[in-house]
């Protein structure tokens, strides 16, 4: 992959590592390139679910300081003091082919995390918001986020037992989406339903790149 | 038993930083000095070697080494809470070398063992630092996928993946760039193996 960006290393026998492609002698069964999804969604949502159904999940910690606004880089002091939080959240990974994998981050629910999501944000292929049409609003935050970002997302409604099913553009005026943005009717446990929902969301994110090459 | 030490999970936040790392040939040094007082029980926490570290100069006076009997509370693994900070796994490091060069999704892969291999001798290294290098010795693994292995924090797991960096130990493939760099052929790669899952 020569779009990949590497660091490089001189080896000890003094040949320079490249990033490594799978026909490569020296890959060594690992991903060579990962891209990443978020998910995102309010609390309750099935954001869990629906990485667990794709994938094998895997829970991930990270402590992070609370105001990183104005604080010296190099500041230590406050570590000892409680201005560190400690933000979990769900990933799991595809691997799509070989030297390929997929990993899926699902967002912190809480609004008070909103710092972590820039950092999860950074480079990703695309996020899917999953709206529970009991508590439409709270995905609101989500699709702004992704929304001011210019980062492609899809809507997933998620469907749940015993609720009523709403049809996609219902819930697209709800939210007040862009009408190219892919809303989909799906059960967040079932393996299918999320593939189908990932391959809407890159599909997406491919025309748009398609179509607008400069909006970055 | 003494009455601080009752509830060791609340204490916590302020009990004995105790370095796990050092318990190979420090510890044993260690233990045999305070086997070797046993009647002196009460004060012998003062007679532990300086390269001990007693961090908490303020709490109570607890010998550390001192044999348990079977009617003590015992906490195994887990039970016992954190025995070291992870600020100390770090030795007060909050960021690693470079922003931005440990994506979640960077891909480490330890650095073949070359004939300089033992550069770095392997007592440098922490525990921490050798359990990494292990994970991402038979196949890349991302910084996320390392950090959940460990089970410690992302924001810690940088820190010392930077460590290793610094020492050539590991190479660093950060993520495609995608917002730079639109890559049809990867998208169209990432549709077709969605489907084939």
């Amino acid at each position: 992959m020569d779009s990949v960006r590497s660091d490089h290393h001189p080896r000890p026998d003094g040949a320079v590592s490249h990033p490594v492609s799978p026909n490569d002698p020296r890959w060594r069964g690992g991903p060579a390139v990962a891209v990443k999804i978020l998910v995102a969604g309010g609390f309750g949502a099935g954001k869990t679910t629906l990485v667990g159904s794709v994938s094998e999940i895997r829970p991930l910690r990270t402590e992070e300081e609370l105001s990183e606004l104005g604080r010296p880089v190099d500041d230590t002091s406050g570590v000892e003091a409680k201005s560190t939080t400690t933000v979990a959240m769900d990933f799991g990974r595809i691997d799509l082919r070989p030297g390929l994998a997929l990993y899926l981050f699902g967002t912190p629910g809480q609004d008070r995390f909103w710092f972590v999501w820039d950092e999860l944000a950074r480079g990703a292929l695309g996020a899917v918001v999953i709206a529970d049409t009991r508590r439409l609003a709270d995905c609101f935050p989500s699709v702004d986020f992704f929304e001011q970002r210019g980062i492609p997302f899809v809507v997933a409604v998620n469907c749940f037992d015993g609720t009523d099913r709403f049809a996609p553009d219902e819930v697209r005026d709800a939210l007040d989406l862009d009408p190219d943005i892919p809303v989909v009717l799906c059960d967040a446990r079932l393996r299918e339903d999320g593939k189908e929902l990932l391959v809407a969301l890159v599909e997406h994110a491919a025309a748009r790149r398609r179509h607008a090459p400069a909006r970055v | 038993m003494s009455g601080p030490m009752a509830d060791p999970k609340a204490d916590v936040p302020d009990g004995p930083d105790v370095p796990v790392g050092a318990d190979g040939p420090s510890g044993a040094d260690a233990s045999p000095g305070a086997e070797a007082s046993p009647g002196a029980d009460a004060s012998s926490g003062t007679d532990a070697p300086a390269d001990v570290e007693q961090v908490d100069p303020d709490g109570p006076d607890v010998d550390l080494f001192r044999p348990r009997t079977p009617v003590d509370d015992r906490w195994f693994d887990d039970e016992a809470g954190p025995v070291v900070r992870l600020y100390s796994m770090t030795r007060g490091r909050t960021r690693p070398v470079e922003e931005g060069l440990f994506d979640l999704i960077s891909l480490i892969t330890a650095a073949e063992p070359g004939p300089d291999a033992g550069a770095v001798p392997a007592h440098v290294l922490d525990p921490e630092h050798q359990t990494l290098l292990a994970l991402c010795r038979n196949e890349p693994l991302s910084v996320a996928e390392l950090g959940s292995f460990t089970d410690l924090p992302v924001s810690v797991v940088r820190v010392l993946l930077g460590d290793l960096y610094d020492a050539d130990l590991i190479s660093v493939t950060r993520p495609v760039p995608l917002a730079e760099l639109p890559d049809e052929r990867l998208l169209r790669d990432v549709i077709n193996g969605l489907r084939a899952l």
